[in-house]
């Protein structure tokens, strides 16, 4: 269960008998050689490809460096510029939070509410669990994105169902006011994910508990508020953590409704979009490392923050508490 | 964890019964089914569009197309820039097959050594592994492709499959992990009474085992490999080398209407092959999510 996951990734192991730790002791020594065997391309890949680079990449964060000429040391320029010279990466940077402020939470709520809606035992659940879930499979793709492209287009299917009912917005992607909220969409589509997630939580709330809450009169929205929302904190807060670092790095949908611009207006430029123009498009390799260290630090500070929070709203049943 | 841990809950007769007394079957059923299909609108909209004249993709708001055409289809057979279909799916294919073998291979190795060996710096190690699943890409994106120009290796798919190699995606190393915790250690013990070293053990008790583990991981690897965009567009940049998705993208700069009908037939030609896996292997899909917490 995600739930125990949380804990065994969060809680220390468990305390082992003195015997236990002396043994283990003698089998560490016998054992590290061919460990280290089996772990070989792991530590491979992590200090050739993990370590290393971010050293690399901090280290060129203070550097201006196009590829092709060696790395000129700048200090904290590239962060100065970063927040005192570009508009872009400003802009950047509130069009991103906007969409993971509105895709996370929106996302979460439409998984909970179809988790509690499949939730019960009848024919055909297996079949539409898996019909909710299949847009998660799709939606990362370009051709689902050229989809969303066409749909929110002007005169595309969005904008003509609307004039049929009176309301004249014309096609989103065109529009800065819009185009946002159409990448926004795409992402609450794949809701199945976190949804399949959410049933596998609830078929674990022990049923004497709903017993209780029918003998106490409880009604159907206390019994959501006070049993099943609170043994599910576990599982919210899982999949909270898991789409917020998600939604910070998304950039597929964002590249191709702009067509790799980011327009209109840069409504569209999310952080990585923007990210992949200045390494990528500008050869301004330094500035965006900058950019992927500052990343790194608020994903690093809301994932420490959201643990942190944890504390006063997740329930973990087998506390005592 | 196991695959084995979603059970059916325990025939709750009160629960169940006072339910369906205000929520008849038919209308959740109705209910259900009309989200259902408002949710897969846009696939149904795509393959329709895959069958429509140019004139007719975009504007028309009926599914059915007034005149169903294959032409799309021949078109996007032909491909694209000079290049056609069969050699952006090759090239997908090699990519997404290696990544599989790469991954597969690398993370069992490293997970039986997290979750059945004991070694110097283990816990170290573990939660360097564990810290590495939340890093976002980008941070070791731009050294990361230094690297692999300095060895001559950008435009080719070597920077895309080599790092699975390398079991980079330490997602599929914690999978496997949680995956082997739940195996008995007393298998373990038993082979080692009997003489077994750790090497005969992992080949002859534990990979074995660990298959739906390692299945799901092809899976998933599969998929995500295969509508991986950042990466590929990233890495590759002649056309004679482009996957799926890069092709895809070549269509959106051709902005004349008459592209849309073959970009969506090549859409439906690169959805396809998930579709199929879906189909298949929906039960290993669904439930690898629900044990491990893996997006789709």
């Amino acid at each position: 269960m995600v739930a125990q996951q949380v804990e065994a990734v969060t809680s220390p192991p468990p305390q082992e008998s003195k015997r236990d730790q002396a043994r283990r002791k003698r089998n560490a020594k016998g054992q590290t050689g061919v460990a280290y065997l089996f772990l070989s391309p792991w530590m491979i890949g992590a200090l050739l490809l993990t370590v290393g680079p971010m050293v690399a990449s901090l280290y060129l964060s203070f550097t201006n460096y196009n590829l092709f000429t060696a790395p000129e040391w700048v200090g904290l320029d590239n962060y100065v510029r970063l927040f005192t010279e570009d508009d872009r990466f400003l802009s950047s940077v509130s069009v991103t939070l906007r969409y993971v402020l509105l895709s996370a939470p929106l996302k979460l709520a439409a998984a909970l509410a179809v988790a509690m809606l499949l939730n019960r035992p009848r024919k055909g659940q297996g079949f539409y669990r898996s019909a909710f879930y299949a847009p998660s499979l799709l939606g990362a793709s370009v051709a689902i994105a050229l989809v969303w492209r066409a749909l929110f287009t002007d005169s595309g299917t969005v904008d003509t169902l609307l004039q049929k009912v009176g309301i004249n917005t014309g096609g989103w992607i065109n529009q800065p006011q819009y185009a946002t909220i159409v990448i926004v969409i795409l992402a609450v589509w794949q809701f199945g994910a976190p949804m399949v997630i959410f049933l596998a939580g609830l078929k674990q709330i022990p049923q004497d508990l709903y017993d209780a809450a029918a003998v106490d009169g409880a009604s159907k929205w206390k019994t959501f508020t006070s049993v099943t929302l609170p043994m599910l904190t576990p599982v919210v807060f899982f999949n909270l953590v898991m789409e917020i670092i998600n939604s910070f790095q998304a950039f597929t949908g964002a590249f191709v409704v702009s067509n790799g611009q980011g327009g209109p207006a840069d409504s569209t430029l999310f952080y990585t979009l923007y990210l992949y123009q200045r390494g990528f498009s500008d050869f301004q390799m330094g500035y965006a490392s900058a950019m992927a260290w500052l990343l790194l630090l608020v994903i690093a500070l809301v994932t420490g923050l959201l643990f942190w929070s944890s504390g006063r709203w997740v329930f973990y049943s087998g506390e005592d508490k | 964890m196991s695959t084995a841990t979603v059970t059916p809950p325990k025939q709750a007769a009160t629960h169940t019964k006072a339910k369906s007394g205000r929520w008849r079957p038919a209308v959740w059923h109705v209910i259900v089914t009309a989200i259902v299909l408002l949710l897969l609108y846009p696939i149904i909209w795509l393959v329709a569009a895959s069958f429509k004249p140019a004139d007719e993709v975009v504007t028309s708001l009926s599914i059915l197309p007034d005149n169903p055409t294959l032409e799309n289809y021949t078109a996007a057979f032909d491909g694209i820039a000079g290049v056609s279909f069969w050699s952006f799916l090759g090239n997908s294919l090699f990519v997404a097959i290696g990544s599989v073998v790469g991954n597969v291979v690398s993370c069992v190795l490293a997970a039986y050594a997290f979750a059945r060996l004991r070694f110097r710096m283990r816990g170290l190690m573990f939660a360097f592994m564990i810290g590495t699943i939340m890093l976002p890409y980008h941070v070791v994106l731009i050294p990361q492709y230094i690297i692999f120009q300095q060895m001559g290796m950008v435009d080719s798919f070597w920077p895309l499959i080599l790092p699975k190699f390398l079991a980079t995606e330490a997602f599929f190393v914690f999978l496997i992990i949680q995956f082997m915790r739940g195996l008995p250690r007393e298998l373990d013990e038993a082979a080692r009474i009997d003489g077994c070293g750790p090497i005969r053990i992992f080949f002859h008790i534990i990979l074995p085992l660990v298959r739906p583990a390692l299945i799901t991981t092809a899976i998933f690897t599969f998929i995500w490999t295969w509508n991986d965009f950042f990466s590929q567009l990233i890495y590759l940049s002649t056309p004679s080398n482009y996957t799926l998705p890069l092709a895809l993208r070549l269509f959106i700069d051709q902005t004349s209407v008459s592209a849309y009908g073959p970009m969506f037939a090549m859409s439906v030609l690169t959805l396809i092959p998930i579709g199929l896996f879906f189909l298949a292997f929906q039960r290993f899909l669904v439930q690898g999510v629900s044990t491990t917490g893996l997006k789709g």
